[in-house]
């Protein structure tokens, strides 16, 4: 386990905040000081526009700037920087996909294939790009148990040896595969690399999109290993700041790709007839970017190894353990989580129902305590609808949650039941 | 201040007017999807005037309370009266401060009784 006294100490969130119970990571997470000065370093040092100047500190920020490229690439395991493109967010990560690619290779009667746990923005930019193309639009199911719906009838995912059938799903017609490398839901960590290397057996010239989104702030990710020709994920969710994302993907396919906004920045020659662009990366970074964004992202990543996101993932495992434990010896059936039931194979994220309970009322008696835990269907409309449930509580994890925080939340959850019955 | 008021938490574990009437006047239902709260209202007039209301409503504390006492309060008001109430009339029903978030679901079951009037 982590040390939590310490690493509560580099957020000072609990300076501020004492008595704050922050369990909801998976929405977004907290921010640790190093981040937070690197933001107010650039404002107050080098605040400048990058790549323009021909002054000091615009090639001060310039180079900050592009470290945290560099740096980014190291940290999912790709060699090459340029692979690595700044975003907004990672809904704009995948919407860049969706646009510049999906809209060049997507044809009638082509195949598009999600799963039932993407979150809606790997899942509505697939569903409206086959339905302006014409293209059929499929939704790899789950299991009872919360997996996705992929393996071989006599292999078990709890098993190492399990086998993946993707026959009805993967056809030589599918052009794009969707999916979340972790459910923002179910917590469930899907065996991506497995499932990229039975579809591309069956169809080579598939496109895989991996939305890693909660699955790069919270263990060692390495993209080349994944195969998955897209990767996208935010900053804010690992530490970073709001307002980047980022999208790695194959060079290959990021150079044949469209632009996916005009603008400055972006551009090689404007002529009036026409214009060239850039080479990726900077010909998808139309205008200023979020430049003390970015500057600061590659503080969080440094938290985040110094750390070591082998330790980070154990941490996890341990107190998603603990809660889950301590949840069902303290309420029993009354209390469910969804998705996996073993720790091993989820990830810090636990949604719930309790009781009859509507999670808006167990939200809003928690955070009486100020206890944060988020309510609703954290942007998972069908699978929540493939559940059965309107609506989940779901408390999730970070490397600042230990056991107390469990306990806080355990106790909160009898308040509500003493309150509503 | 707790928004779970004794009031409220009364109206939330026996709600008035719970059920539906046969043969009404007319009827509505409303969801919000984006917590899954629904609502069935039905409403028998008589002489310009609400003379029976009756809901079933599914959801968090707030929104089933809110529904409670507004069947409770308009029985017998006359149409022009209920179109007039708004948010604050709610709100002052309710005796308790609301977040933006949670507003939608003390507002539903107002907005189906206006459905259900006009």
């Amino acid at each position: 386990m982590l040390n939590i006294n310490q690493i509560k100490k580099d957020f000072p969130i609990f300076s501020s905040d004492p008595t704050l119970v922050y369990l909801d990571s998976t929405a977004t997470s907290l921010k640790p000081r190093s981040v937070i000065e690197k933001m107010t370093e650039y404002y107050s040092k080098y605040s400048a526009n990058v790549f323009r100047g021909i002054y000091k500190i615009s090639e001060k920020a310039t180079e900050e700037y592009e470290e945290t490229r560099k740096i980014t690439a190291e940290f999912i395991g790709s060699s090459n920087p340029d692979e690595v493109i700044f975003t907004r967010n990672a809904t704009e990560s995948l919407n860049l996909v969706a646009y510049s690619l999906g809209r060049l290779i997507i044809e009638e009667d082509d195949e598009v294939v999600v799963s039932i746990m993407d979150h809606h923005s790997n899942f509505v930019p697939w569903q409206q790009l086959a339905a302006e193309n014409g293209a059929t639009f499929k939704v790899i199911d789950i299991t009872d148990e919360g997996y996705l719906q992929i393996f071989h009838k006599e292999s078990r995912i709890q098993n190492s040896e399990f086998r993946i059938d993707l026959t009805g799903i993967i056809s030589k017609r599918t052009k794009i595969l969707a999916l979340p490398y972790i459910s923002n839901v179910l917590g469930t960590i899907n065996p991506i690399k497995k499932i990229v290397e039975a579809a591309k057996k069956i169809n080579p010239s598939l496109i895989v999109v991996a939305d890693a989104a909660q699955a790069v702030p919270h263990k060692e990710i390495n993209v080349k290993e994944i195969g998955a020709d897209f990767v996208a994920f935010s900053s804010h969710k690992m530490l970073g700041p709001t307002g980047i994302g980022v999208l790695w993907g194959r060079y290959e396919l990021l150079d044949r790709m469209t632009p996916f906004q005009y603008g400055g920045e972006m551009i090689d020659e404007v002529r009036i007839e026409s214009t060239t662009f850039k080479h990726p990366p900077h010909k998808f970074e139309a205008g200023t970017p979020h430049i003390a964004g970015v500057i600061a992202l590659k503080e969080a990543m440094r938290y985040l190894q110094q750390i070591g996101m082998k330790n980070i993932r154990d941490h996890e495992k341990a107190i998603t353990g603990y809660a889950m434990e301590t949840l069902k010896k303290t309420f029993g059936e009354k209390i469910q989580v969804v998705g996996p039931q073993d720790a091993k194979s989820r990830c810090g994220i636990m949604a719930f129902t309790f009781g009859s309970y509507h999670p808006h009322d167990i939200a809003q008696i928690l955070d009486e305590d100020n206890i944060a835990i988020r309510a609703g269907h954290h942007c998972a409309m069908p699978l929540h609808k493939r559940l059965q449930l309107s609506a989940t509580a779901r408390a999730s994890f970070y490397l600042y949650n230990g056991e107390e925080d469990v306990e806080k939340l355990v106790e909160g959850l009898r308040k509500v039941e003493k309150i509503l019955k | 201040m707790s928004i779970y008021q004794d009031v409220i938490l009364d109206h939330y574990h026996s709600p008035r007017n719970e059920g539906r009437i046969k043969n009404p006047s007319n009827s509505v239902s409303l969801s919000n999807p984006l917590c899954g709260d629904t609502i069935v209202m039905d409403v028998v007039e008589k002489n310009g005037k609400i003379e029976r209301i009756a809901h079933i409503s599914t959801g968090c504390a707030i929104s089933k309370a809110s529904a409670s006492m507004l069947t409770e309060y308009v029985k017998g008001k006359t149409k022009d009266e209920v179109v007039k109430l708004d948010k604050d009339f709610i709100l002052t029903m309710l005796g308790i401060e609301l977040s933006a978030n949670r507003l939608r679901c003390a507002l539903l079951p107002l907005e189906s009784l206006h459905k259900l009037i006009k």
